[in-house]
């Protein structure tokens, strides 16, 4: 039988997966238009803090830590993926791609040891 | 019946399998949040949602108020409830965001479901056939891909709603989401170094794994050890994966999005109705994947027990009766081994959010970055000498 290559199923789900939320949202959407028509007002319509009236603008400053959790997740996010080549490959490499796989992996924990030092994980 | 599925063109076949998957979910979906329900209150010692009955079913004699105090009618009342609601878009919001956020929680959680393998069966040779809506050997690697693009969802809610809380969990739960990324990848490279032994074509699908699990399968004998299960293996990798899945699905003690109530409801506070309903499925679905992977990397997948592969079990059940050894029966099996594997450890899910105490936000980075990420490293490179000494 001349199946389709599994990928294309992957591309099927895909468009399946958009068209699923799509179509529930879709559908209560309409329902809502018949039968539960929005009634807005300022209460409804104002930002929800607990309860009592906003106050400020709701653009509040916010710690730049994140921001360099973020650029540490690049760097090794982008090492962890060199990794994922060298993993089905492992059993078949010899002795010497062996120890470049495991100065990699050192240099990984030398990046990890070196942001620890340098107080970067340190949530302050 | 066979001839007649096998005769079906593929595409069809696949869009009916993914909708027989898509309706499992959905329900397990809202199960889990029943579920969720009755298990707090279980271990909290009350009774837990036991009102809601539906008035024809009240008449049965001893099934009607058994099914009442379940409490599984207050499923119906829940999802009820979101379509008669009404669906408010606040006034403050950006609104193309705000819709596309719920869609986009959705997309991944209904995408990785193609990769993963929730059954098996044997044809006519003895080889083993898994049920996947897509076979891709790429599996591991395609749920991680989509997964992860989760994290848009939040940032999208968050800063859409253009609001505090919001924002604040937002931000919160995409620090804490990608920093959990990396000790979850990291701890299953071992298991990829394990399996992909010389001879085999390479592969990071999870077909691979669970044959490993399973002993031979099929004539073909693995250096698995005969069905042990990579838990006992690899405990290590298994501890750092389900620590991950927990942060990754935002579930206590990692609940960092809502901080309890600090954030009120986190990125989703200003959602309500069918949007949030989207969110909360999409949490569910997340779940219910996730446990899955855990469970054919960990657990053995469709293996009944550790050292009993599936095979052993359908030898003994056609000596029994030979029509348990049909391939819709040792399908079905297969398939209710699996789904039993996930369901307990989605109770695991709750019991653990109910035990443990939450962590800190700052004790939750400390644990992802200095605890976690060095032990995976570790682990790797222990697994790597290790491996190539027995391959030597």
């Amino acid at each position: 039988m001349n199946s389709p290559h599994p990928y294309a199923f992957l591309a099927l789900f895909a468009a399946v997966a958009v068209a699923f939320p799509l179509a529930l949202l879709g559908v209560a959407r309409l329902w809502a238009r018949y039968f539960s028509p929005p009634k807005p007002s300022a209460t409804k319509n104002d930002v929800y803090e607990c309860g009592v009236a906003p106050t400020g603008d709701s653009w509040i400053q916010f710690k730049a830590h994140y921001y360099l959790y973020a650029t540490l997740f690049l760097i090794f996010d982008v090492e962890v993926l060199f990794l994922l080549p060298i993993a089905v490959a492992f059993t078949e490499l010899p002795v010497g791609a062996l120890f470049a796989v495991l100065i990699f992996i050192l240099l990984l924990a030398e990046g990890l040891v070196w942001a620890w030092h340098r107080g970067h994980l340190e949530w302050k | 019946m066979i001839e007649f599925w096998q005769n079906l063109h593929p595409v069809v076949q696949v869009v009916l399998k993914g909708l027989a998957v898509i309706m499992v979910i959905f329900p397990i979906g809202g199960a889990c949040s029943m579920a969720e329900r009755k298990v707090s209150a279980w271990i909290q010692g009350r009774p837990g949602p036991n009102r809601a009955i539906v008035p024809w079913i009240s008449w049965i004699p001893i099934l009607g108020p058994f099914l009442q105090r379940l409490g599984i009618f207050h499923v119906l009342a829940d999802g009820g409830k979101m379509l008669f609601k009404e669906d408010a878009l606040p006034g403050h919001v950006n609104k193309f965001y705000f819709v596309l956020a719920p869609i986009v929680a959705m997309i991944p959680a209904l995408t990785t479901v193609t990769a993963v393998p929730f059954g098996a069966y044997l044809d006519q040779t003895g080889q083993i056939i898994p049920i996947a809506l897509a076979n891709v050997d790429i599996g591991l690697i395609a749920v991680f891909a989509v997964s992860s693009l989760g994290v848009y969802s939040l940032i999208l809610a968050g800063w859409a709603s253009n609001s505090k809380y919001p924002f604040l969990g937002g931000v919160r739960a995409s620090a804490q989401l990608i920093s959990y990324e990396l000790s979850m990848t990291l701890s299953v490279i071992p298991l990829f170094l394990w399996v992909n032994a010389p001879g085999r074509e390479a592969t990071f699908g999870f077909a691979r794994l669970v044959e490993f699990q399973s002993g031979s399968w099929g004539g073909i004998t693995s250096p698995g050890w005969g069905g042990v299960w990579f838990i006992f293996i690899m405990p290590v990798s298994a501890f750092i994966f389900i620590t991950a899945l927990f942060a990754e699905t935002n579930r206590q003690p990692f609940d960092m999005p809502e901080s309890e109530a600090d954030l009120v409801g986190g990125f989703h506070t200003e959602y309500g109705a069918f949007k949030w309903g989207l969110f909360f499925v999409a949490e569910y679905a997340h779940m219910v994947i996730g446990s899955g992977v855990f469970t054919l990397m960990f657990l053995g997948g469709w293996n009944p027990l550790p050292w009993v592969p599936l095979a052993d079990l359908v030898g003994w059940l056609a000596q029994l009766a030979p029509i348990l050894a049909h391939p819709i029966a040792v399908g079905l099996l297969s398939i209710g081994i699996f789904l039993g594997k996930v369901l307990a450890l989605i109770f695991f899910f709750m019991w653990v959010r109910w035990t443990v105490p939450r962590f800190r936000y700052d004790q939750v980075m400390e644990i992802g970055w200095k605890k976690l990420l060095p032990l995976s490293i570790a682990n790797l490179l222990a697994y790597a000498i290790g491996i190539a000494l027995i391959q030597q």
